[in-house]
């Protein structure tokens, strides 16, 4: 239900179509921006190595269609979800801790700013030597791509939660426990939440990025495969996948996020 | 000169005072915020809390809420020691203090959750108290799609909903709009006859202080202390249109300006 909302007399039915759809409209219109642009610059075309956008989609119809896709997802998926999953139980419960205890802070910061300003593809060699080719490897790349943000900006969340909803709660006889689940933890969530999009988007990054450096598998596979070979269509395509999955995957986040905390979304402020 | 008003000796242990503090002082390093204070609060009345900022009249509160600890000095509330927060107080704030991710049911129902009161029920008390604050129908919506003078009222049915002997009072009228305010003064007249609770009500303005209270404490900073109690004897009882020009409430309001002018800046 919206209170205080403005009447929807006066205006025309054109108005009020663009205005119910506004978010979609604009939606698509930034999809047809970037895919006219690509294709274009395909056609002229900008490299040699560089194929028009629909070029690159009938090679990813192609890969959906012959289970190519599939296959490799189903092999980066697995250092992905299970990096993703740690990096976000992990962070979020160590950004806490770190928030709420100076002691914490003092012991943990340090190594998680380090952490994100550290020259990941330089250190993947280290990870190969101590913890071989596998799927271990593999998670500790998407760990250390996602986590940082993570941590850090739940801390900061934390850290920053308003005295005064702390105070209110004191003063209506919530225990400690009742203050961090209830108190702490939704006023931090828009800030926690934002920290957790950006990892998981990075988390997607440190996925490929293992596959090119470590051992060639899943779409990092298709991509180095294709790339030497002159594919260039292909490897597109799997690139393009790959982002369409992030976007999807950010958008369910959302979702979870509105449902849990509705009113932490105020809209925007043109509304 | 011989004022209308009667003052009550600094006498503690009274056998009819809700709360009652005794010798408080409380100190941050150096700095006195409190010192050595005395003060009672009659069971079943309004007493605020007056003076110019800086006389400790919101450390005094807070005190009594058990969120802050004196240095030295108790507070008895019905007679126990206050050690912390207790079910007998119920805090209404400043800046309102709602949960912004929560719809006013919730938050007025935040309390009764607290508390452990199962969710249908606490639904139920806090229905009761939307209505009674006049938010009926406002039950789903957040606290961002409300006024401040709604907000206000939320805060309120809050405090209200967990149904304690005394509701302290922090500048609750401070952060909403004159028009607003002024109802929520007639309202709070009502509250006080029929809630049958202690009121202890902090506020600068000194129209406010004597429109509602039924006993004003005028603090005095540097070092704080009660300077003096005004007990308004003759309006008290008169509708609520009629107060503003009733002689005494002028004379009382004229008086309380001349003893704090001194102390403003």
């Amino acid at each position: 239900m919206s209170v205080m909302r403005d009447g929807a007399e006066g205006r025309s039915p054109w108005q009020d179509l663009v205005g119910s759809h506004r978010p979609l409209l604009l939606k698509l219109l930034s999809g047809v921006l970037v895919f006219g642009a690509w294709e274009i610059a395909g056609r002229i075309p900008v490299s040699y190595a560089f194929p028009t956008f629909i070029e690159s989609m009938s090679a990813l119809l192609r890969m959906t269609l012959d289970g190519t896709l599939f296959a490799a997802y189903a092999e980066t998926l697995k250092p992905l979800v299970v990096g993703v999953a740690i990096s976000a139980v992990l962070g979020i419960a160590l950004g806490l801790w770190i928030g709420l205890s100076k002691t914490f802070d003092w012991l943990f910061s340090p190594i998680f700013v380090v952490m994100q300003a550290a020259p990941l593809a330089a250190l993947i060699p280290l990870l190969v030597m101590a913890y071989g080719i596998g799927l271990t490897s593999k998670v500790f790349v998407v760990c250390i791509m996602a986590m940082p943000v993570i941590v850090l900006n739940t801390a900061g969340a934390v850290r920053n939660t308003p005295a005064n909803l702390k105070e209110m709660g004191r003063a209506f006889l919530a225990t400690d426990r009742d203050v961090i689940l209830k108190i702490v933890l939704p006023a931090a969530s828009p800030v926690i939440f934002s920290g957790l999009r950006l990892g998981i988007s990075a988390g997607f990054i440190g996925a490929i990025l293992a596959e090119l450096k470590i051992t060639p598998t899943g779409v990092g596979d298709i991509i180095t495969f294709s790339r030497s070979v002159a594919d260039y269509a292909s490897m597109y395509a799997a690139i393009f996948s790959i982002i369409l999955l992030a976007v999807l995957f950010l958008n369910l986040l959302e979702r979870i996020e509105t449902g849990l905390f509705g009113g932490n979304v105020r809209g925007y402020a043109s509304d | 000169m011989v004022m209308p008003q009667t003052e009550r000796a600094f006498t503690p242990d009274t056998v009819d005072d809700a709360v009652t503090v005794k010798r408080i002082t409380k100190s941050y390093g150096a700095v006195e915020a409190l010192k050595n204070m005395t003060l009672s609060f009659p069971r079943g009345e309004l007493t605020s809390l007056l003076g110019p900022s800086g006389c400790g009249k919101t450390t005094l509160l807070k005190i009594i809420a058990g969120l802050l600890e004196p240095t030295s000095g108790e507070v008895l509330v019905n007679g126990r020691a206050v050690t912390g927060p207790g079910p007998d107080r119920a805090f209404v704030f400043q800046d309102f203090a709602l949960l912004p991710w929560a719809s006013v049911m919730r938050n007025v129902a935040f309390g009764l959750e607290l508390r452990g009161v199962a969710q249908s029920e606490r639904e139920a008390i806090a229905e009761k108290y939307i209505a009674h604050v006049g938010l009926k129908g406002f039950e789903r919506a957040y606290p961002h799609e409300l006024s401040g003078g709604m907000r206000q009222r939320v805060g309120l049915a809050r405090a209200l909903s967990v149904d304690a002997d005394v509701l302290l009072m922090d500048e609750p009228f401070s952060a909403v709009d004159e028009q607003t305010r002024r109802k929520f003064q007639e309202d709070l007249l009502n509250l006080v006859k029929t809630e049958n609770k202690t009121f202890i009500f902090v506020t600068h303005s000194i129209e406010e202080a004597v429109y509602v209270s039924d006993q004003i404490a005028i603090l005095l900073p540097r070092p704080s202390r009660v300077s003096q109690i005004i007990r308004p004897q003759g309006f008290r009882d008169k509708d609520v249109d009629n107060i503003r020009r009733d002689p005494e409430y002028l004379d009382i309001v004229d008086d309380i300006w001349s003893s704090l002018r001194s102390y403003v800046e």
